[in-house]
């Protein structure tokens, strides 16, 4: 099933429009996101509201070592990645004195203080303007080639996360997040994983900062809001915590539903009496927040929760986070 | 004038903006305190106890006495259907959806003021003296002073009830220990359903604040974030620590972007907060709670 699922994205540029395609790239770049921030809030349970501050951190990154040193994309990105990665461990540093909300608080001044250093540092990151970023061509093939490298990354990344979860820094991870204490006595060190957890889904945050800021050929203080990170958590919690499934499922399901209510308005609306522009954007919060209520209440397990159902697998005793 | 008069000036004016942040500080602290959630949802819970104030007096064109009770009511009512239809299924659930629940709904409170009120800003008319207050050489804006006044006499009250009705101390019982408590025969389910409605009411009447001196916008909840640096300065468990975080928050923000700008006024709350995470989590006022393994 998943070799079909490949194929068909191979194959997708060449049926896709040029529209579909960009979304696709879009889809791709919030999964890698959405991944990272999974791998802090579903599988080690910190929760963090301040994840659009890291990809930010990448974004920045990344097109600064591009724009000074002319560096190839790929060292640029990992650049980005290495830089949120630091930054994700300095913010990580809270987490290891506060739990809960307290730390959720935490992240939000992390995510405020590095807006303000993005907006007020106006000599490197240009401030409310922004950077603006030159064009890149992946093996010349221009847009379908920025296409692929997404989505091979989106995948390789996917997958490096699920397997991380079959070593002693994925089961660390799950040890922290069930009963910290018992995992310190255990002998797991507890510290080097939270510190490890928000480092790595900050890296992750900065692979889709750095790609994002290619893509959209623009980088400015305003992607990196409190409400993208809104998103991002919805992402993950809509999808399934602790779930790469669920992470990929979110991702899209987040990017796609205000495209699709866009798209159902024009249909709909028509007219041109009605200010769609005015009713777009109230109506998306609407839907957002009904989604992710009506989510947390009815299917905890989100969106790779429903996907499980629909495959006949009931788990008869729930071991996921979330469960009553 | 002197910069010493200057000083006083941008402090007297801080402490008095404080005043909506207290109130609204009580609205967190007291949810929390009972039920352990963090209500995300508070800014926006202010936003539309705004709006109704300004659809009861301007729109239906009743005297604002009525407008003012209106808009309480309605917040209070608001509040109890939150917790009820939304929240007390989800008692047990881990933090993450908790938390997500209340940006959920802030996120719906938003969608539907910007439906039904559209997304420009709203002036309300004045309704508090404008004249401004002087003392001495120094000039506080009579909105500011007022609204000052009168949340001063709010966060009295309030505290007084919280301190010596009975209702009070089944609050603080079921933060104490909510199995306790029961078993001691306090309806814990009352207390929840309690605290919201008055942390409704409190929204409003800083909503109504807030609106009346900067305009309404569905954004207003925005600034109720910056309540958070209060609540965290205090400590999220209490209610005395609130008042006192709050002035200091409050004298701060305006004292420094006075000095050094906008963005830094902004800012500063979040600086304090990461600063309080770092040298004393519980906050300046907070219970150190155990947890239990």
């Amino acid at each position: 099933m998943w070799v079909a699922f490949a194929a068909a994205l191979a194959a997708f540029p060449a049926f896709g429009s040029a529209y579909l395609v960009y979304m696709a790239c879009l889809v791709a770049i919030n999964v890698i996101a959405t991944a990272g921030l999974n791998l802090t809030v579903g599988y080690a349970g910190l929760l963090s509201i301040g994840h659009s501050a890291f990809i930010g951190v990448g974004a920045y990154a990344s097109t600064l070592l591009w724009l000074h040193a002319g560096t190839p994309l790929a060292v640029n990105i990992a650049a980005g990645a290495l830089a949120a990665f630091l930054v994700g461990l300095v913010f990580g540093i809270p987490s290891l004195r506060i739990k809960g909300v307290n730390l959720a608080i935490a992240t939000l001044a992390a995510q405020y203080s590095l807006y303000f250093i993005f907006q007020q540092w106006t000599s490197v990151t240009g401030g409310d303007r922004g950077l603006s970023v030159p064009r890149v061509n992946i093996f010349g093939l221009g847009d379908t080639g920025f296409y692929y490298l997404v989505v091979l990354l989106a995948a390789l990344l996917c997958l490096a996360a699920r397997n991380l979860f079959r070593t002693r820094i994925g089961r660390g991870f799950i040890a922290v997040r069930e009963r910290d204490y018992a995992a310190e006595v255990l002998g797991v060190n507890v510290v080097r994983y939270k510190l490890l957890a928000f480092g790595l889904g900050a890296a992750y945050a900065g692979v889709a900062g750095a790609l994002g800021g290619a893509f959209l050929r623009i980088v400015n203080p305003d992607q990196f809001t409190l409400a993208v990170s809104i998103f991002f958590l919805a992402a993950v919690v809509v999808g399934g915590r602790a779930s790469i499934l669920g992470s990929i499922l979110g991702a899209a399901f987040m990017t796609l539903v205000p495209e699709m209510l866009r798209a159902v308005l024009a249909l709909s609306g028509g007219g041109a009496t009605v200010d769609l522009a005015g009713l777009l954007s109230p109506l998306r919060e609407i839907i957002f927040g009904v989604l992710i209520v009506g989510f947390l209440m009815w299917e905890p397990r989100g969106l790779a929760g429903l996907w499980d159902r629909m495959q006949g697998r009931q788990e008869a005793i729930d071991s996921r986070p979330g469960a009553a | 004038m002197n910069l010493i008069m200057q000083f006083l000036e941008y402090s007297l004016i801080g402490i008095a903006s404080g005043g909506a942040y207290i109130i609204a500080a009580l609205g967190f602290v007291i949810i929390f305190k009972a039920g352990n959630i963090f209500n995300f949802a508070m800014g926006e819970m202010m936003m539309i106890g705004a709006y109704l104030f300004y659809a009861v007096a301007v729109q239906l064109k009743f005297s604002w006495p009525v407008a003012l009770l209106a808009a309480l009511a309605g917040s209070a009512l608001l509040a109890l259907a939150i917790e009820r239809a939304l929240l007390r299924p989800m008692i047990g659930r881990p933090v993450v959806v908790l938390v997500m629940i209340t940006l959920g709904v802030g996120s719906i409170l938003r969608g539907v003021a910007g439906l039904v009120w559209g997304p420009n800003i709203i002036q309300l008319p004045d309704f508090l003296p404008r004249s401004p207050v002087f003392l001495g050489d120094i000039l506080v804006p009579g909105k500011l002073a007022w609204s000052f006044v009168v949340f001063g006499a709010l966060a009295i009250a309030f505290i007084a009830y919280y301190r010596y009705s009975r209702a009070g101390v089944a609050i603080r019982a079921t933060s104490s220990d909510q199995i306790t408590a029961e078993g001691l025969g306090i309806n814990i389910r009352q207390v929840f359903s309690m605290t919201w409605a008055m942390a409704g009411v409190l929204a409003a009447a800083a909503g109504i604040a807030a609106g009346a001196i900067n305009g309404i916008t569905p954004q207003l909840g925005d600034a109720a974030l910056s309540v958070l640096a209060v609540v965290m300065l205090a400590g999220m468990s209490s209610v005395g620590g609130v008042v006192v975080a709050g002035i200091l928050v409050g004298w701060m923000e305006t004292v420094v972007g006075a000095y050094l700008g906008a963005a830094w006024q902004s800012f500063i709350p979040y600086l304090v907060v990461l600063l309080m995470m770092i040298v004393r989590p519980t906050g300046l006022f907070g219970e150190q709670r155990i947890e239990r393994i």
